[in-house]
Parts: C-alpha cells; structure tokens; sequence
C-alpha cells in the first residue's frame, strides 16, 4: 500500500476515532457510565467542550510549523479534519450553552451576544469556524481560488478570538488561559519566523553568510 | 472526587431528603411545646470535637426556607474557597488534612467585651439555631443549605460595639501551610469581609458552624463561616480569626481585587448585571442536567427583612 492509500484507509480513520474519545468521554460522564460530572453537570459540559474546541484550534493551528520544522509533509493531510474537530467541538459547546444553559430564552440570548463583551468574541470565533468549515471542501476550496487562502488565515484570528473569550470569562485566576495563550503565542510566532526567513532580501542575506 | 474511606458514612445517606423534614417537623413541634423553654435564654452553644461531630440542642427558626436541601455531597465538594485552591473541587480535595481545632477568634476594635476568645467560649453565651438558606452565587449558580449557626446579632450585641462602631469586618485564617491556596497570591491574603452594624445585627445573619446537623466540614469553612443569605456567596467569609468594630467602611477582598465587578453592599439583585454575566436567572445546583436556570430573587428572596436596609441607596452604584 502507498503512502497516501495507508494515510486514507488506515491513519485518518484512527485519528478521526481518536479525535471523538473526549466527546464520547464525556457523553459518558453525562449519563454516569464512565464518570460523573459533579455538582454543576451543565457547567462542566460546556466547560469541557469548550477546552477541546479551543485544544483542536491549537492542534490544527500546530499542523504547519510541525510539518516544517520536521518536513513531515504527510501531517498536511490530517489538517482538515482537526480543524473541523475544533468547529465540531465547539458548535457542540455553544449549543450547549444555548439549550441547557440558557433553556433556549431568546431574548436573553440575543442580550448576552450583544451585551458581554466575552460571549461576543466567542460568537464571532464561532462565525468564522462555521464560514471555514462550510468552505472545507475541495470543490469550494477550487471555486473560491485565492479568497480561500484568505478565509482560511481566519485560523489566527478564531485562535486569538478562543484565548481571549477564555481569558475573560475566567473570574481571577489566568493560570490556565495563559498557557493556551503561549501555545498560541509560539504557533503565531513561528509563522512570522518562517515568513522573516522565506522573505528574499534574507534568504540571500542567510546565503551569503553559508558562503563567508 | 472527593474520595473516602467506605467505612465512612455521609448524613445525606443515613437521612433520607424526608425523613430530614419530617425530623425538622418533629424538632418544630417539640419547640412550639416547649415555648415556655425557648423564651427562656441559653441552652449553650456545643460543637463537639472531630468530623461529623453531632451537634447537641439545635432550635429551629421561622426563617428556614421551605425548600428542599440541596444534597451534602454537592454543598461540600462544589465550593469557592481560595485558601484550599481556585477550582471548586479543590476545597474538598485540599482540605482534608486541614484541623480547624483548637480555634481562637479575637474581637476587637470599637467595643466593651473585646480580646481573644476560645472557639468554645465564643459561641457558648448563644443558642445554636437550624437556619436552612437560600445561597446564591455570585456566578449565577444556587444552593439551599441547612446551616446550623449563632445569630450574628446576639454576638454583636454581647460584645457591646460603642457608638464610634459602624461597621463590622471579619477575617480568614491566613496560614499558608494549613492553606495551601494562601501559598498563591491569587487575592490579597487574608480574605476580609464586612457589614455595616445595621446588616450585622439585622436578624438573618447567623455565624455557622454546623451543616446538615453537623460539626461545619472544612470546604465550607471550618468551624466558624459567616452566612448573609441575601447577598453573594463571597460576602460569607469562611474560617474567622478575626471580627474587628470599625468606624470607617472597611476594605473587602473582592472589591479589593475588582472594584467594577464585586462592590461591598453584594446584595443578590436581578437587575443589576455583572459586567460580564447576567444576574436575572441562576442555576440551581442539584436540579438536574436538563432544567434550565431559574430567575433570581431580589436580595434572594429575603427582601421583606432586609429591603428598609437600603432605602435611600441607589443600588446600581451600591452594588
């Protein structure tokens, strides 16, 4: 079997079977089969699910400077699916927060969208997930040509968006929106080396050095 | 988790939901028998040594909620205790080792009877009371627990605050090594809090020191908490040393750490929001995974003692 044939038939189903364990976990918990959920059952759903969305973010967002720091090029193939991991885990945790969390009480749902400040930055994370896993397949991907690269830089700002709805919606302690705004912070930063080395002017400059 | 030995037996597995009301039930016929007895002052306040202790001759009270009690298990595995750590299972986790026994608590400032107090001299001169609450959190979540406690305003007055007294303040153990959450400056150490003379000697407030009939367990702030049923769960200092009369409106933890989210008033109110949260609904712990939040009560439900307090007061700036 070729690469690609194993990747298809072998690697992508397991990751993809991987990537639904923490759901499956937690459905688990839910019905008290493999856990419980403690006091505030609807709270820590959401909680969890909102984690492993922003976690699929990173892991998505970690594709491309893993693959070009290693040159692994064939973790360009499992992209696609982690990020739409992140969008799944993440619709899951808004419609939790919208059924069970809120019981479906329009008006104070379209109140906490446009009055805090943090479920505002979540909801537009949530738009530009959606817009990106609408546009995921290789026919939109052909259609839309160079616009798709640009929707697609919405990664950086639905990882930024994630952090900071994190940040704000925690009451005093930061420790653990930190680290995810570090991750992020190395993934971000590693693009800006990569593209500070890939510009001309420096490559020459980094050539010229070799020779010397 | 919380994880105990087996041999260990919880109160809300030996008590039944209904047969705990009907002894509460039974305890209320009892008094209204024994009226002559219950005007007659002091039966002493007890709290036996050692977790689960018993407590001896616990009078009911007229201001019990007549709801059901939210569960042992969640009110001491569910708390927001940041001397044990800030995650809400960490009280439960991290206060095990914790001995909230022998215990002082000094009374000082602007009164008659000041100095340092015994835990049991302290509560002694009072009548231990079953006041079971309405709690509401300031993140929007509820419980309604059975606290067993002294009324806040007979300790006042027997500590007889001069006129110069117009506030009372209140602080936590700060003890790093007994409190590893103290080791991080996650909040100004110790934790403070305070009323004004007119909230602390209101009839409502009691100092708790016993849970479902119980010695008071180390995550809900062993052995002597503080309970204002009408405002956020963070005016409710746990585990105080220190109670001080004041003259000047004393600086709180909270409002000390963020002013335009946490005020010192902290009454329970719908219509004010937290800036980043609502306050009109509140989720009831304990209610089940697929029942939404209910609304929010005005100063929790508790308004007919409490609103003549605030009259006056422009409780959008008071928050």
């Amino acid at each position: 079997m070729d690469t690609v044939r194993q990747i298809r038939l072998v690697w992508k189903p397991v990751v993809f079977a991987l990537c639904l364990v923490p759901g499956l976990l937690l459905l688990g918990d839910t019905f008290d089969i493999t856990g419980t959920l403690g006091a505030n059952p609807v709270e820590e759903i959401q909680d969890r699910l909102g984690n492993w969305g922003l976690r699929f973010i990173m892991i998505a967002l970690a594709v491309t400077p893993l693959r070009r720091i290693t040159g692994w090029n064939w973790l360009q193939r499992f992209r696609r699916m982690l990020g739409l991991y992140a969008f799944f885990y993440t619709l899951l945790h808004f419609l939790v927060w919208l059924i069970l969390d809120q019981g479906i009480l329009w008006s104070a749902i379209v109140e906490d969208i446009a009055k805090r400040p943090f479920i505002t930055i979540g909801f537009a994370a949530l738009l530009i997930l959606t817009a990106m896993a609408a546009t995921s397949t290789n026919g939109m991907r052909r259609r839309l040509g160079k616009r798709w690269q640009q929707l697609h830089y919405g990664a950086y700002v639905v990882g930024i968006l994630g952090v900071w709805h994190y940040w704000w919606q925690v009451k005093k302690d930061f420790r653990d929106p930190l680290i995810y705004a570090l991750i992020l912070a190395v993934l971000l930063g590693l693009r800006l080396w990569f593209r500070y080395r890939q510009s001309p002017r420096n490559r020459r400059a980094h050539e010229a050095g070799q020779r010397s | 988790m919380l994880i105990r030995k087996p041999s260990d037996i919880r109160p809300s597995e030996i008590t039944s939901k209904g047969n705990y009301l009907n002894r509460r039930q039974f305890m209320a016929a009892g008094a209204a028998a024994g009226s002559i007895a219950l005007a007659s002052p002091v039966l002493g306040a007890v709290v036996p040594r050692g977790e689960f202790a018993k407590l001896p001759n616990v009078r009911t009270s007229e201001f019990s909620a007549d709801e059901t009690p939210t569960s042992y298990d969640d009110i001491t595995t569910y708390n927001n205790f940041w001397e044990f750590g800030t995650a809400k299972d960490d009280p439960a986790k991290n206060s095990k080792d914790f001995e909230p026994r022998p215990w002082r608590i000094t009374v000082d400032g602007h009164a008659e009877k000041t100095g340092s107090f015994h835990f049991d001299d302290f509560i002694k001169p009072f009548d231990l009371e079953e006041r079971i609450y309405r709690m509401r959190c300031v993140e929007a979540w509820s419980m309604v627990i059975p606290w067993i406690g002294i009324p806040l305003a007979d300790v006042i007055k027997y500590h007889k605050p001069t006129s110069q007294a117009k506030y009372v303040t209140f602080e936590t153990l700060h003890d790093p090594v007994r409190m590893p959450g103290q080791r991080r400056p996650t909040l100004e150490w110790p934790y403070r809090e305070g009323l004004t003379i007119a909230e602390a000697t209101n009839p409502l407030p009691i100092l708790a020191v016993g849970l479902y009939g119980e010695a008071l367990p180390n995550p809900n702030g062993a052995p002597i908490r503080l309970v204002v049923p009408w405002k956020y769960g963070f005016k409710g200092i746990k585990s105080i040393v220190r109670i001080s009369f004041v003259e000047k409106q004393p600086e709180t933890s909270w409002n000390m750490a963020q002013p335009w989210e946490y005020g010192f008033y902290a009454n329970v109110n719908p219509e004010v929001d937290h800036p980043r949260w609502s306050q009109a609904r509140e989720r009831r712990i304990g209610s089940g995974r697929f029942v939404s939040k209910q609304p929010t009560l005005m100063f929790n439900g508790y308004g007919e003692h409490v609103a003549h307090l605030y009259s006056g007061l422009d409780l959008r700036k008071n928050y």
